[in-house]
């Protein structure tokens, strides 16, 4: 498969002389609009978020640690029928990989069957600590965030399922209310479907996963506190669900109960939606130096006193070895041919792949196996010799611990920069909430590459976002 | 609620309070030093801003002079000094950050707008550019925080601890500034109704925002014992030490339901001298005495409420 030297897919504008049908109308706007009004929107854009103070911190940065998420005025648009493909993928996705997760710490079917290796129980992320311990619902990923790219007219990929506290949904929803409130005329010229509703799925959601026998559920969202780069994503969700935003230090562990100290005495907590990562949770269990997690918080949740949103031990499910086996999960719990497809992957556990890999670095991305947010990974045609060639020491100093795909030409979409509107890479982030049902919200967050020709979307790597318009007529 | 909630909305209404109270001294500080023979010295005239705050020891350890461009930077920028306007402001606006789900949005808002043009002070040479303009923004800002919380909140103990921590923050500072000024303007041999006398007091009384009040009240000279009497014992001027506690006392007692708290008693005993206070009794017990008395007691309800609230098991 040459994917490669292709030229990248425009959103809008496939050729010169073809806009999408979906684009028609707001290409026709764009044209007319003038290029400094447009300006002038994005910086009124940048004084409201700021004012609001939706902003991330940066780790490794000394000064001014308060940044904005560079936010883009050009919507990207997605037609109702891509949407219905794209929504019922992530959802089949997410269903087969909670069915994995619930059968590799109870029976293991799986790899009884063949299908995953037995190795995947040498994996890091699996907790052992979780075998045999039941969940609500069976749900382990209540929330995921399914990276999608796409490379032609219905050519799309996922790049990665997220499944341990996936974040970004705050900004899809602070881009839809901006929008709104810069270009009101073009809502009316669109029938945008509405997505604002996501803080109260996920609420239900949280509700219905409650232990067993909670009439009235107490939820919190457990942060690790102002400093962390998503607090502010943190806060807007506790205030949009009107739930405690608590820290570790707000919480303590009494006669197998997670209650938290408030200024009327100790109150039960039943449901914690954490956006705390497995090794800090819990002292006793994992990190015993860390200080943002709750003493004996564990020992609770594995006897049923109280549910963690995401369940523990997820992480096994979306690391890259795992996930090159979810199409054949797809097949092996469903009974279906996955809507979605992988990305080719190579795993450089296997001489005939590591062999392949070392000879074509130039064009491929190599990942590490548990990397996230865009760091500790090699863009090939990107990177410069010297990079490659350090890389390829990293590579064989330890094979398993990398995979290489091809390197997809991600689809670009029109981008206010600083020469004007220009093309730039970008990808996709719908969040699939599973509780009693599994279920998506019209909408995404749509992150973009604001450098030229980069391929790297992740904020932390000087991505931007902008506002997905999932068209309800079109 | 959740107990460190409530101890950084309690702390952040009591920094903007502090940050106000302190622009307050620094703009009728400033405006004395334009009268003509005010002082005897520079030091005389700006000492006395640097007691109210309460560090002057600080300060000495780290300036030579009491000249007003020292002072001013100390009070009003000074990052090292824990008690200027810039750092009450920055520790209202980190703790407003940590609670930011506690409060309304227009609350967060203000607070974040707050800071955000606070920055464009600093970077300016605030007594070049005018001092009083920014007292003056810095007690816009405060009465802006007060207004979008007082009509924007939820009328529950989020709200509560808010306007406790800034009616506890105003006793301490109403508290201060007289016992300091009166200290000073009082000396042994009583010529009182000299021009800098008058305009000394009718300094503390618009620092306080009491000038027009008491005009209208007393509509006569201005006599320290009167000014006095309407910082301690008025209940309808709203910065004086009965108007503070007429607010602390029931939100002490909603708070604590029907729990009995120490808190609640040393309240209702402060609010009680009060209230049933006689000027004469305190003047003839002395009114140094009562102040010193008065903002120890303040102090003491301060800790009982960190410990019983804020602090929580």
């Amino acid at each position: 498969m040459d994917m490669a030297s292709r030229i990248p897919f425009d959103e809008m504008q496939p050729q010169d002389d073809e806009v999408r049908e979906i684009y028609r109308v707001y290409a026709a706007w764009l044209k007319n609009f003038p290029l400094l009004q447009l300006e002038r929107k994005r910086q009124e854009a940048e004084v409201l978020f700021r004012r609001v103070g939706i902003t991330f911190n940066v780790y490794g940065e000394t000064s001014g640690n308060e940044r904005l998420i560079p936010f883009d005025v050009i919507p990207r648009l997605l037609g109702s029928a891509e949407w219905q493909m794209l929504s019922s993928g992530a959802i089949q996705r997410v269903k087969a990989l909670n069915m994995f997760l619930d059968d590799i710490y109870h029976k293991q079917e799986i790899i009884k069957a063949g299908i995953v290796p037995a190795s995947i129980l040498a994996n890091a992320q699996y907790r052992p600590e979780m075998y045999g311990v039941d969940v609500p619902g069976g749900v382990y990923a209540h929330i995921a965030g399914v990276d999608l790219v796409r490379t032609g007219e219905s050519q799309f990929y996922v790049l990665e399922d997220n499944l341990r506290t996936p974040s970004g949904v705050s900004y899809m929803l602070e881009n839809r209310k901006m929008m709104m409130r810069l270009f009101p005329e073009l809502f009316r010229r669109y029938s945008v479907a509405p997505m604002e509703h996501y803080p109260q799925v996920l609420m239900n959601n949280l509700r219905a996963v409650a232990p067993h026998g909670v009439q009235d559920p107490i939820v919190v969202l457990l942060t690790p506190g102002a400093y962390n780069s998503a607090y502010f994503e943190h806060a807007f969700l506790a205030q949009q669900m009107g739930v405690e935003l608590v820290e570790g230090q707000d919480l303590f562990v009494r006669n197998n109960a997670v209650y938290m100290r408030t200024t009327e005495g100790p109150k039960r907590v039943d449901v914690i939606y954490r956006r705390l990562d497995d090794d800090y949770l819990d002292p006793l269990v994992f990190k015993p130096d860390s200080m943002l997690g709750v003493p004996g918080l564990l020992s609770v949740y594995r006897n049923g006193g109280v549910t963690l949103a995401n369940a523990v031990g997820t992480g096994v499910a979306d690391d890259k070895a795992t996930y090159i086996h979810v199409p054949d999960m797809i097949r092996f719990y469903l009974g279906e041919e996955p809507i979605l497809s992988n990305v080719p992957t190579y795993e450089l556990s296997k001489p005939d792949d590591l062999k392949y890999v070392l000879e074509h670095l130039p064009e491929l991305v190599v990942k590490e196996v548990q990397g996230s947010g865009g760091y500790g990974m090699l863009v090939g045609p990107a990177a410069t010799k010297k990079e490659i060639e350090e890389f390829r020491l990293r590579i064989l100093s330890a094979p398993d611990n990398y995979i290489a795909q091809p390197t997809l030409a991600l689809s670009t979409c029109p981008t206010l920069v600083e020469q004007g509107i220009a093309p730039r890479h970008v990808d996709l982030r719908p969040f699939v909430l599973s509780g009693k049902t599994v279920t998506l919200v019209p909408g995404a967050l749509c992150r973009v590459a604001l450098k030229e020709g980069s391929l790297v979307v992740n904020s932390s790597q000087g991505g931007g976002t902008k506002d997905t318009w999932v068209l309800e007529n079109a | 609620m959740l107990s460190r909630t409530a101890d950084h909305l309690y702390w952040m209404a009591r920094y903007i309070e502090r940050a106000e109270n302190m622009a307050r001294v620094l703009d009728v500080t400033y405006n004395m030093s334009l009268v003509p023979n005010a002082a005897e010295s520079e030091a005389a005239l700006w000492e006395p801003a640097l007691q109210i705050a309460g560090n002057v020891d600080d300060f000495e350890a780290r300036h030579d002079t009491y000249c007003a461009a020292n002072v001013i930077h100390y009070l009003a920028m000074d990052q090292n000094n824990p008690s200027s306007i810039f750092s009450a402001l920055r520790s209202a606006r980190e703790n407003a950050r940590a609670v930011r789900v506690a409060l309304s949005a227009e609350t967060w808002e203000n607070i974040n707008t707050l800071w955000l043009e606070f920055g464009q002070f600093q970077a300016s040479d605030i007594t070049e550019s005018g001092l009083s303009e920014f007292c003056d923004w810095v007690k816009s800002r405060s009465h802006l925080f007060r207004g979008v919380s007082f009509g924007t909140m939820l009328r529950d103990d989020a709200f509560r601890f808010v306007r406790l921590g800034t009616f506890i923050e105003r006793a301490d500072n109403t508290a201060r500034l007289l016992d300091v000024k009166y200290h000073l303007l009082l000396p042994d041999e009583e010529e009182i109704g000299g021009a800098v006398d008058y305009y000394e007091w009718s300094a503390v009384l618009r620092s306080v925002s009491a000038f027009q009040a008491y005009q209208k009240i007393f509509s006569d000279t201005i006599e320290p014992w009167r000014v006095a009497e309407l910082l301690v014992l008025r209940d309808d001027m709203p910065r004086s030490l009965h108007a503070c506690f007429d607010e602390i006392t029931p939100i002490l007692e909603q708070l604590s339901g029907r729990r009995s708290s120490e808190s609640r008693r040393i309240a209702g005993e402060m609010h009680a001298r009060l209230h049933f206070g006689r000027m004469d009794e305190i003047f003839q017990d002395g009114l140094h005495e009562f102040l010193e008395g008065f903002v120890t007691s303040n102090n003491n309800l301060g800790m009982e409420i960190q410990r019983s609230f804020l602090n929580a098991p």
